[in-house]
């Protein structure tokens, strides 16, 4: 069992509040990420699950147990560091033995757990090696062999990832979820990554300074976003916004308009613009267009499209995929 | 081909001392009577060597070295581990414990000599005298273990200072690693902070024996190396035999034969404590 339920959350440094009172509900099992740009106070949110920070008000609750007073080992939880905080003069073996060793178990359990983790993160020929004579991607494992060999509650994930390279980032991911949903433990995960977060979570929070914008599917903040924050946040290349006469006549402050819901056409309707940059990926094509008093829009197309900097466009929302806001940034909805 | 000119200057430097000393220890020379000097072969080794004080002082430079040592260590690593606490006034506190470094030698041991250990005005005298205990005559009654305290508080802020900043350089995720798999103050010492400070306290142990092997200053301002051998060491014994007996054969026999001691030293240190450094 792995459910973890926030209650007001708060902490402050001082004078500084950096969670300004956090709900959450996490069900066991779930994959939740944290995402938010940095000093969003994502990664203090997880110290504070963890037990490494104290909470300076509300209840952190796990499986219905108030946590906040319980020491972090005795949470029932592991971390993932993002240095991996490996013990540099402990063997593979030691290291991922440590927490069993510290619990006091015996000597031959602590092996057969060990073993078993080894085997599932494809460790078994490493365990005799130094942290340092490993890869990153290697080192990564260990780490998330230390969490997984004391079968925590949850496991906690602080920005694991940021250390590799991008083609090692995209396996890892992968292993991770499928570890995660192979051991059906809960998951909590910190990145600023979204597109970690669109493809690894569940569910997920969007954090902006110590405040919990949205908690929801992936795809619920792609297509039902909130507010202008997690509208901006949530998708790349990030959504166009334009406010103004044009916001005015769809009754609304500002309006939002993702670059893929952007029809581009050489004729007819729509806004008209010079394009800036025209970016070629082959698979997608992106598209600068500087669409005077409008702004500069984005617009993507899947394919390659015959277009080059100068060339003039026309471009025209998807009426059914436009984003409303009001005044104070919150979404409208019809 | 550039650096020719420095090399040579630094080989020069070094080997006419070293081939002056050799020359010496071969020749019987006595200052008093410096005419007639004349060259008998190993015979000053032969005497230095067989010489009973020569091994008093063996065992006195062993025993200082070992005691220094063992107290700079034993002391700095929980001293090192208090000033890496967040207190308020740390770096005024760091730079008083830093203090002692900077004190000449020949004044700290007068201070201590004059100051604490004087067996009628000094500190200690006072303290004892304070709890109706007799007063200790520190140079008198345990020589060689006032000068081990001298010397060693001489040295404690070096090995507090190597150790101090390995610690801060301890990654703080370690540490809360450790806490999230349960250790606690103890054993995350036991199995995180000590590991860590292996390598610096084979640096502290590597560079203090090198300068403990050659004390001299504080010998010399408190005991003389008495009361009879009891605190002469190596360094002092061949200073009393050039500049007391005049005797310049002997000493640099002597000093040769120190040579090769620390040598020996080193290669044993470097054998057992050494393999930290490697990696």
């Amino acid at each position: 069992m792995g459910q973890i339920t926030l209650q007001n959350v708060q902490k402050s440094f001082g004078p500084v509040h950096i969670i300004k009172g956090a709900d959450l509900d996490i069900s066991d099992g779930s994959f939740v990420v944290f995402v938010g740009p940095s000093g969003c106070g994502k990664t203090t949110l997880l110290r504070l699950i963890a037990g490494l920070e104290d909470v300076s008000g509300g209840n952190i609750l796990i499986d219905g147990k108030n946590v906040v007073d319980v020491p972090p080992a005795k949470r029932g939880l592991s971390m993932v560091f993002q240095s991996y905080a490996l013990y540099p003069h402990m063997s593979v073996r030691g290291n991922i033995a440590f927490g069993l060793k510290m619990a006091g178990l015996p000597k031959a359990e602590i092996n057969r757990k060990v073993e078993a983790a080894a085997a599932t993160l494809n460790l078994t020929p490493y365990l005799d090696r130094k942290p340092r004579e490993l890869s990153g991607g290697q080192r990564q494992r260990v780490a998330i062999g230390r969490a997984i060999v004391r079968e925590p509650k949850a496991f906690l994930f602080d920005e694991p990832l940021s250390n590799l390279d991008a083609a090692l980032r995209v396996q890892m991911r992968l292993e991770v979820t499928r570890l995660q949903k192979q051991l059906g433990t809960t998951a909590i995960y910190v990145t600023h990554d979204q597109v970690e977060a669109m493809t690894m979570a569940d569910k997920i929070v969007v954090l902006n300074g110590g405040k919990i914008e949205q908690y929801g599917t992936p795809l619920e903040l792609y297509e039902k976003p909130a507010n202008l924050f997690v509208a901006g946040f949530i998708g790349s290349p990030k959504m166009n916004f334009i406010s103004g006469e044009v916001a005015g006549r769809h009754d609304a402050a500002t309006i939002g308009v993702r670059p893929e819901h952007l029809k581009i056409a050489r004729d007819g309707e729509g806004w008209p613009g010079s394009i800036m940059v025209a970016e070629h990926l082959g698979s997608d094509t992106f598209l600068y267009v500087d669409a005077g008093a409008i702004g500069t829009l984005t617009a993507r197309h899947v394919g390659e499209l015959d277009l080059s900097a100068g060339d003039r466009v026309l471009l025209s929302p998807d009426p059914g995929r436009l984003h409303r806001f009001d005044e104070s940034g919150k979404s409208l909805r019809a | 081909m550039l650096l020719t000119p420095a090399v040579a200057l630094l080989f020069i430097w070094m080997i006419v001392p070293l081939a002056l000393t050799i020359y010496f220890s071969l020749l019987r020379y006595n200052l008093l009577d410096s005419e007639s000097a004349q060259f008998v072969g190993f015979e000053n080794f032969r005497y230095f060597l067989t010489d009973p004080a020569f091994l008093a002082s063996l065992q006195n430079t062993l025993v200082l070295v070992g005691s220094v040592l063992g107290l700079t260590i034993l002391l700095g690593i929980p001293l090192a581990l208090l000033l890496d606490q967040p207190v308020i006034g740390r770096n005024i506190v760091r730079l008083m414990v830093i203090a002692p470094f900077f004190v000449m030698p020949t004044v700290s041991a007068l201070i201590w000599k004059n100051l604490l250990m004087h067996p009628v005005s000094g500190l200690f005298a006072w303290i004892a005298k304070l709890f109706g205990a007799p007063s200790i005559d520190w140079f008198n009654d345990v020589p060689l273990f006032a000068i081990i305290l001298i010397v060693s508080w001489q040295w404690l802020p070096f090995a507090t200072l190597i150790l101090l900043t390995a610690l801060q350089s301890l990654d703080e995720e370690q540490k809360e690693a450790a806490e999230m798999d349960g250790a606690g103050a103890l054993s995350t010492f036991i199995y995180i902070t000590l590991p860590h400070l292996a390598r610096p306290i084979t640096v502290v142990i590597l560079i203090e024996t090198i300068f403990l092997l050659t004390v001299f200053a504080e010998i010399f301002v408190t005991t003389g190396g008495g009361p009879g051998l009891q605190t002469t060491n190596i360094a002092f014994l061949i200073y009393s035999q050039a500049l007391i007996q005049y005797d310049v054969g002997g000493a640099s026999a002597g000093g040769l034969v120190a040579v090769v001691i620390a040598n020996i030293v080193a290669f044993f240190l470097v054998r057992i404590v050494g393999r930290n450094l490697e990696a």
